[in-house]
């Protein structure tokens, strides 16, 4: 069985049909990709599996649970992590501070404590070595790069160990070297067992990461498969060249 | 520097302790006690508002229940002037909380400028029914509270003044603590993106609903100590929708979110509202003058006073240019993206 699948997720903003019964797998361990051309509906998708968005008559289920309409918070804490197109980190926290509020911990007398406890401040010092961005732990989140931010977000996700990370667009926007890097990253994660899932529109960086490619057109997916295949895929290139 | 700092903070406490002592001149210290109270006030209201970026106009509802509280505690129950009433003030903050958990619980569904007008709704809604509720409240004759006749003018403002000051300095402990605790931190999360900290496992619901009720409690406490203090209350005095931008301006003015700004607000403001009074010789003028100051640190100080001060001394040492909230500056982000490339590089060659 699959660890994160959607069973018919269909999504309507008024007229507009976002998703159209969406049927997706993904198998544990793997490096997924999800691709489509704009407004396919894959953040839809996205915002669907981890509580941003309501929907009704259809299921999500992750690791055996079903985890339709379940708060962002409760998703996060049963092991999905996710990171969003436009970067969203807490501008007027440092860094080692929005480090920290993905650190949440169970029940309410820990909230009392402080923040900066030992344990997780190593882990958060860890995972920003990780990502290189150590040196700028005390700088204020909001002055970072974007590609910073990016890591960042990435970075905090990771504090939590989720066993599925979900990744809208992790390269728009970045340098070549800082994709180069990411990519480095997530192959590291994978290889200890961390399920990634991302939405890319840049083809080299998908089809060289992952090992299965998911297509969207219209809200409903039109081929899945290996890279090499769904890249020959005639109703791929019907979907992207409109050919 | 940083040795210095607490030598510097225990001086100010000293001086806080003493002050009735080194000024005993009753004019003085009734402006004394006045500021230790909305001190206070301003103090629990920021770790709510300044924490989590809910910005309430109606906290003055809780100040008016706080006093209407122990007015009718008072009455009801036949306590005599003296030191007793201060007793019902931990009473005053919890009824205040009674009716602060479901307000929140409504005006916590939405969020900035509609909070905003909520908060303000709620407020006038209590007001009204102060006016209205005749057989509780005895309408707009207002209410009488004991008088403590046996002390003498001179002493009269020292139990409010230390009473004041002690609740002045539980609210401030208590705003350091959350500031440093997870629950603070869940609480900047929030104002800084709700969604994202409630994607990230922070209960948002629960950490605004305690923060709004906490601050509510003290309001309780600090309305409940002022109606005491001034003798006789009435629905227009009691809910008086200035509390609510006096303590406002009073963050905005020292910087919101900041633990020492909200305080100096306090500090500069009360007195500077009394010697206007007194000059103008009228009362209400000075509020032209907040108005005006209201816009000039809107224009000029957006920050505040403390935050502004801070990022002068920090800019120097900050590798990513001057500290700003939110926004980048071009400078900062300059500097960041040369870091970015710098990054990328090493990472590239691991």
């Amino acid at each position: 069985m699959s660890l994160l699948q959607t069973r018919a997720v269909s999504k309507a903003f008024g007229g507009v049909q976002a998703l159209d019964g969406c049927t997706l797998g993904v198998e544990r361990g793997s490096l997924t990709g999800l691709i489509g051309p704009n407004g396919s509906g894959k953040t839809t998708l996205f915002n669907v599996m981890t509580g941003y968005e309501a929907v009704d008559g259809c299921t999500v289920t992750f690791d055996g649970h079903e985890i339709t309409n379940a708060t962002p918070d409760r998703v996060f804490q049963l092991g999905i992590g996710r990171t969003f197109q436009l970067t969203r980190i807490f501008p007027r926290l440092t860094v080692l501070e929005n480090m920290h509020v993905a650190a949440q911990r169970e029940g309410w007398r820990s909230l009392f404590g402080r923040w900066s406890s030992s344990r997780e401040h190593q882990r958060a010092l860890e995972l920003l070595d990780f990502v290189g961005l150590t040196r700028l732990q005390d700088v204020p989140a909001g002055n970072l790069s974007y590609g910073q931010k990016k890591l960042l977000e990435f970075a905090y996700v990771l504090v939590a160990e989720p066993d599925v990370i979900l990744l809208d667009e992790p390269a728009g926007g970045v340098n070549p070297t800082m994709i180069h890097y990411l990519t480095d990253r997530i192959r590291e994660l994978n290889q200890r067992g961390v399920t990634f899932l991302m939405v890319e529109h840049n083809m080299e960086f998908v089809m060289g990461l992952c090992d299965r490619v998911v297509v969207m057109n219209h809200g409903e997916i039109i081929a899945e498969g290996e890279p090499e295949a769904v890249r020959s895929d005639p109703k791929v290139l019907e979907a992207y060249l409109g050919a | 520097m940083k040795a210095l700092r607490p030598l510097g903070l225990l001086a100010l406490l000293a001086l806080a302790v003493l002050f009735p002592l080194l000024f005993p001149n009753p004019a003085v210290d009734t402006v004394a006690v006045l500021t230790v109270l909305f001190a206070t006030a301003v103090t629990a209201w920021n770790t709510f508002s300044g924490y989590s970026g809910y910005i309430s106009i109606g906290h003055a509802a809780f100040f008016g229940i706080g006093s209407y509280a122990v007015a009718i505690l008072c009455q009801d129950w036949h306590v005599p002037g003296g030191y007793l009433p201060f007793l019902l003030l931990p009473l005053a903050g919890l009824i205040a909380v009674a009716f602060a958990i479901p307000m929140g619980w409504i005006a916590l569904r939405t969020r900035k400028h509609t909070f905003v007008i909520l908060t303000i709704a709620m407020f006038f809604i209590m007001q009204l029914m102060a006016f209205n509720l005749r057989s509780v409240t005895n309408g707009s004759r207002g209410m009488s509270l004991p008088i403590p006749v046996s002390w003498s003018g001179a002493f009269y403002d020292l139990p409010f003044y230390y009473v004041g000051l002690a609740l002045l300095l539980v609210a401030v402990a208590l705003s350091w603590w959350i500031r440093n605790s997870k629950y603070g931190l869940g609480l900047l999360a929030i104002r800084d993106d709700e969604d994202r900290a409630r994607g990230l496992g922070v209960r948002t619901g629960a950490f605004k609903l305690t923060a709004f009720v906490l601050a509510a409690f003290f309001f309780g406490m600090v309305g409940g100590l002022h109606a005491y203090f001034v003798e006789s209350i009435f629905p227009a005095f009691a809910f008086d929708p200035l509390i609510d931008l006096m303590v406002a301006l009073m963050a905005f003015l020292g910087g919101l979110g900041t633990i020492s700004g909200p305080l100096l607000g306090a500090v500069i403001l009360v007195p500077a509202q009394q010697f206007f009074t007194i000059w103008f010789n009228k009362p209400g003028f000075y509020l032209m003058i907040y108005g005006a100051m209201f816009l000039a640190i809107i224009l000029l100080l957006p920050q505040g006073i403390v935050p502004a001060l801070r990022g002068r001394f920090t800019k120097a040492e900050t590798l990513a240019g001057p500290v700003r909230s939110g926004d980048d500056g071009d400078v900062a982000a300059a500097v960041a993206w040369a870091g970015d490339v710098g990054d990328g590089e090493r990472g590239g060659g691991a």
